[in-house]
């Protein structure tokens, strides 16, 4: 089901494939130039970029030109960035631009950089829909001219378009897109339309391009996944085990059956479902449950015993995910060492809407899910598989996620693999809404994992690196999933090392290595992946090293760094913005940096900090980024503003612990994530640039934290490496 | 059966008396605008008007509301309300928006007390209302903008 963002999705979703044909969607499909929407989805392995661009682009009668967004927006902006591709090259009026959320279809919607697979992660959205959409635009620009040029009987040369308006200046003729939308959708697509110079663009890189999903996100009508309300649907909730791992050993469901509203209660692979009217009703029926659990298989470690045993992999050889030269040796040989350890512990993504999708069965024998589906391609397999059919016999409708961080790409496609089991297992009598309170989204695991660092470093008498031995002991995330053989290569997970394995430092020799930890905790990746430690572990240590040579942070860092490199290039901005003259004299009150490089795009931050007793506060952040064309700066702006906001609660205080295998936090006010009154005032600078557009919504995750450890040093000479930063630990140790 | 006002109409609600405004409002009323997102009153997103002052509406049982006049973000009025959307609207302030029904009511809130809040109003009105997308600098912003604009 696509739906326009200017309309809620319908109250009745259809449930065939007639009334699909009939909700309003007709006229779209009929002039989606290409036809290509309508399309099933093909096996993943025939992955083949698709021929005909305009699966992208549907211009209506009214005007209005929808482009189809293939990304989940998770409050990215993706269904802004998108259309300002398609709307630029259309020159398309804004006014006009509208988004529908693309059905799972890999082979026309798969991300390019990610091969024949459909989903949203690594900050590739926009780098990977930059000309694919461009030039879905620049093709249905050129049929519109076309078509115009045909029923004015005058030369394309002679037609122009500005604004939605298009236009034969001798005649007088003039029209809208609307008007020749049908005779452009019988015309051949251009294979390779002329794309605008970016001297040309009139979106692209300019201010003043609202986002498209405002108005429907500040009045209440937007669509989250939670909203769907399909007919006859069921609320399901499910107790699952308090232990990773456990299983279910005995049920007593007759209490929970006589709560009014509660109509079923099933066993399934992850627990025991309660089947309800609705959601308050399967909540009760839940409390009334007993269940037994079989822990004999459970992961019952504490968070502490955790530590030491990642600790004690580094007694084994690791993998080496990196080497050049001697570093041993180099090491041994070097003026002075200093060699750190730092605990990272695991964080949950805590979205604001938990986890929660919507299944049924159609009458037509297929299946249609509603969820935030962030790798569609997955979770529409995942389904098939459990339903006993084919992907192509499962639809999906991707809608607005109340924020993902990560947590919705899960290669097990753990929510909407739960809530099919619970259709399952009731034999598919009614739709089931499948709802995660706060508790269950905290305490099901796929926590950014438990990672600890040891680093040595060694200095010659001038203060530079000569030698630089990395070991990371962690559970891998990839290993065991579909993306196994994608990610991980002789025996070392790229998600683990990233960050770590190519630096822009210049350092005589250097070794990395991986140690596997094995546990029973879900792990997955969380906003900025492995960064979020190798950028700490690198950046605080630079900074130590920096003081061991007498050196200020920024002009040691751009003593190793290459002169003109793009990490130089923003280094010096923010410190330039920040008006930096050194960390400061101490005083609880310090000034810190760092600078780092993720997912193409370049880094560098200022932290200004106060450390008041054992409290850290943090009034000003001044950040400097290099991300390509800036696309949309406002919203670049936001992305760096809101992971300031969100990374500043794991320097401060967010991890998720384990007692005896349970895990301690199980809702906001143990895991607290960042409140208002403790937002710095966040300055942005973006830098200008002609590369291709790269991330945005993570790079500016990895570098807070090491620049406001590095200002708590300033600040107080404490060295803080662990996260999150405590003094009251260091001052008790 | 409890009988209240819901953005200005009549509403009866025939259900468990104990059940949270919130699962009312979502589950039986269709107004889908107000959030779940913590169950505790921890995260705001919930956040609708009882008699023009917010609540959390997780915690608030239907039965408390019983004769009393509610708003949600679908039904909030007035030039306090215009003032505010307007303002989030021009500041572009949401990102996945999730708990921004929340902010908007609790921010409509603040101005329908004062139109002119100091700082500490200010703190003390949004603090309760949770951002993971950590939109935080915008709400500030916006909250000002809608002040200059109600004069």
């Amino acid at each position: 089901m696509l739906f326009s963002p200017a309309s809620p999705l319908p109250a009745s979703p259809a449930l065939t494939r007639r009334g699909v044909l009939a909700g309003g969607l007709t006229l779209g499909l009929a002039l989606a130039l290409g036809g290509k929407r309508a399309r099933a989805a093909g096996p993943v392995g025939t992955f083949d970029p698709p021929a005909t661009p305009n699966a992208f682009v549907t211009i209506a009668p009214d005007d209005s030109v929808t482009v189809t967004v293939k990304h989940l927006d998770m409050g990215q902006g993706v269904s802004t960035g998108l259309p300002t591709f398609v709307a630029d090259e259309l020159d398309a009026d804004w006014s006009q631009m509208r988004f529908a959320f693309a059905p799972a279809d890999a082979a026309t919607y798969a991300n390019l950089a990610w091969g024949p697979v459909q989903g949203t992660g690594g900050s590739t959205a926009t780098a990977n829909s930059w000309m694919q959409l461009r030039k879905a635009g620049a093709a249905m620009r050129a049929m519109l001219v076309s078509a115009a040029a045909a029923e004015w009987g005058v030369p394309e040369s002679e037609i122009t378009v500005a604004r939605g308006r298009i236009r034969h200046e001798a005649s007088g003729r003039e029209a809208g897109f609307g008007a020749f939308a049908q005779a452009a959708a019988a015309l051949p697509v251009p294979a390779e339309p002329r794309l605008k110079a970016p001297a040309q663009w009139i979106y692209i890189g300019k201010e003043g391009v609202p986002r498209l999903d405002t108005p429907s996100k500040t009045d209440g009508s937007a669509t989250y996944s939670l909203d769907v309300r399909v007919p006859g649907m069921l609320t399901a909730v499910v107790a699952h085990p308090p232990l990773f791992g456990a299983r279910v050993a005995r049920v007593d469901a007759e209490a929970a059956r006589a709560v009014p509203g509660v109509e079923d209660v099933v066993e399934i692979p992850t627990g025991v479902a309660v089947v309800a009217r609705d959601t308050w009703s399967a909540m009760k029926g839940r409390d009334a449950l007993v269940v037994e659990w079989d822990d004999a298989r459970a992961e019952t470690r504490s968070t502490q015993a955790l530590v030491a045993d990642a600790r004690a992999v580094f007694e084994r050889p690791g993998t080496t995910a990196f080497a050049s030269g001697d570093a041993a040796g180099a090491l041994a040989g070097a003026a002075r060492t200093i060699e750190v350890e730092h605990v990272f512990p695991y964080l949950a993504h805590a979205t604001m809407e938990p986890m929660n999708g919507t299944i049924a069965r159609r009458e037509d024998g297929g299946y249609e899910a509603w969820g935030a589906f962030q790798i569609q391609t997955i979770d529409q397999a995942s389904v098939a598989a459990i339903m006993g059919t084919t992907p192509d016999r499962v639809r999906l409708n991707t809608l607005f996620a109340g924020g993902s961080f990560g947590r919705r790409a899960v290669p097990g496609a753990d929510w909407i693999s739960e809530a099919a089991h619970i259709l399952k297992a009731t034999g598919e009598r009614a739709p089931i809404h499948l709802v995660w309170t706060r508790e269950d989204d905290m305490r099901a695991g796929h926590y950014r994992p438990l990672v600890v660092h040891r680093v040595r470093a060694g200095l010659d008498d001038a203060g530079r690196i000569v030698g630089w031995e990395h070991r990371i002991a962690g559970k891998s995330i990839m290993k065991g999933t579909p993306f196994e053989a994608l990610i991980m290569a002789d025996g070392v997970d790229a998600t683990s090392v990233e960050g770590a394995r190519a630096m822009p430092y210049a350092i005589g020799a250097r070794r990395l290595t991986v140690h596997d930890t094995r546990e029973l905790v879900p792990v997955l990746w969380w906003r900025s992946v492995g960064h979020t430690h190798t950028a700490h572990a690198i950046e605080t240590l630079i900074d130590e090293l920096a003081h061991a040579a007498g050196r200020d942070p920024v002009d040691y860092r751009l003593s190793l760094l290459e002169e003109g490199s793009r990490e130089a290039a923003v280094l010096r901005r923010a410190a330039e913005e920040a008006g930096w003259s050194g960390p400061g004299e101490g005083n609880g009150r310090g000034r810190g940096v760092s600078v780092h490089t993720s997912f193409g795009t370049a880094v560098a931050m200022v932290a200004d900090v106060v450390v008041e007793g054992e409290e850290i506060r943090v009034p000003r952040i001044v950040c400097a980024v290099e991300c390509g064309v800036p696309v949309n700066p406002d919203v670049i702006r936001a992305q760096v503003e809101g992971s300031v906001g969100f990374a500043l609660a794991t320097v401060l205080r967010e991890q998720v612990t384990l007692a005896d295998g349970a895990v301690v936090e199980t809702n906001l006010d143990t895991y607290r994530p960042t409140r208002f009154s403790e937002m710095p005032r966040v300055e942005v600078h973006i830098l200008p640039s002609e590369n291709p557009p790269s991330g945005i919504g993570e790079p500016a995750v990895p570098t807070l934290a090491p620049a406001i450890a590095n200002a708590v040093f300033a600040a107080t000479g404490e060295r803080l490496r662990s996260l999150p930063l405590d003094l009251s630990a260091g001052r008790g140790a | 059966m409890i009988r209240f006002q819901l953005n200005g109409r009549e509403a009866a609600l025939d259900v468990d008396p104990d059940m949270p405004l919130l699962w009312a409002l979502r589950d039986h009323a269709g107004l889908t605008g107000t959030k779940f997102g913590c169950g505790i009153a921890q995260c705001g997103a919930c956040t609708v008007h009882l008699d023009g002052a917010p609540i959390r509406s997780c915690v608030t049982p239907l039965s408390a509301v019983d004769g009393a006049s509610i708003t949600t973000i679908e039904g909030v009025e007035g030039p306090v309300a215009e003032a505010v959307k307007a303002a989030w609207r021009d500041l572009d302030v949401v990102q996945c928006g999730y708990c921004q029904s929340g902010q908007i009511m609790s921010a409509i809130g603040l101005l329908t007390q004062t139109s002119a809040p100091t700082d500490a109003d200010v703190v003390a009105a949004m603090d309760g209302n949770l951002c993971r997308c950590g939109t935080y600098q915008r709400i500030r912003a916006a909250i000002a903008d809608a002040s200059t604009r109600l004069g």
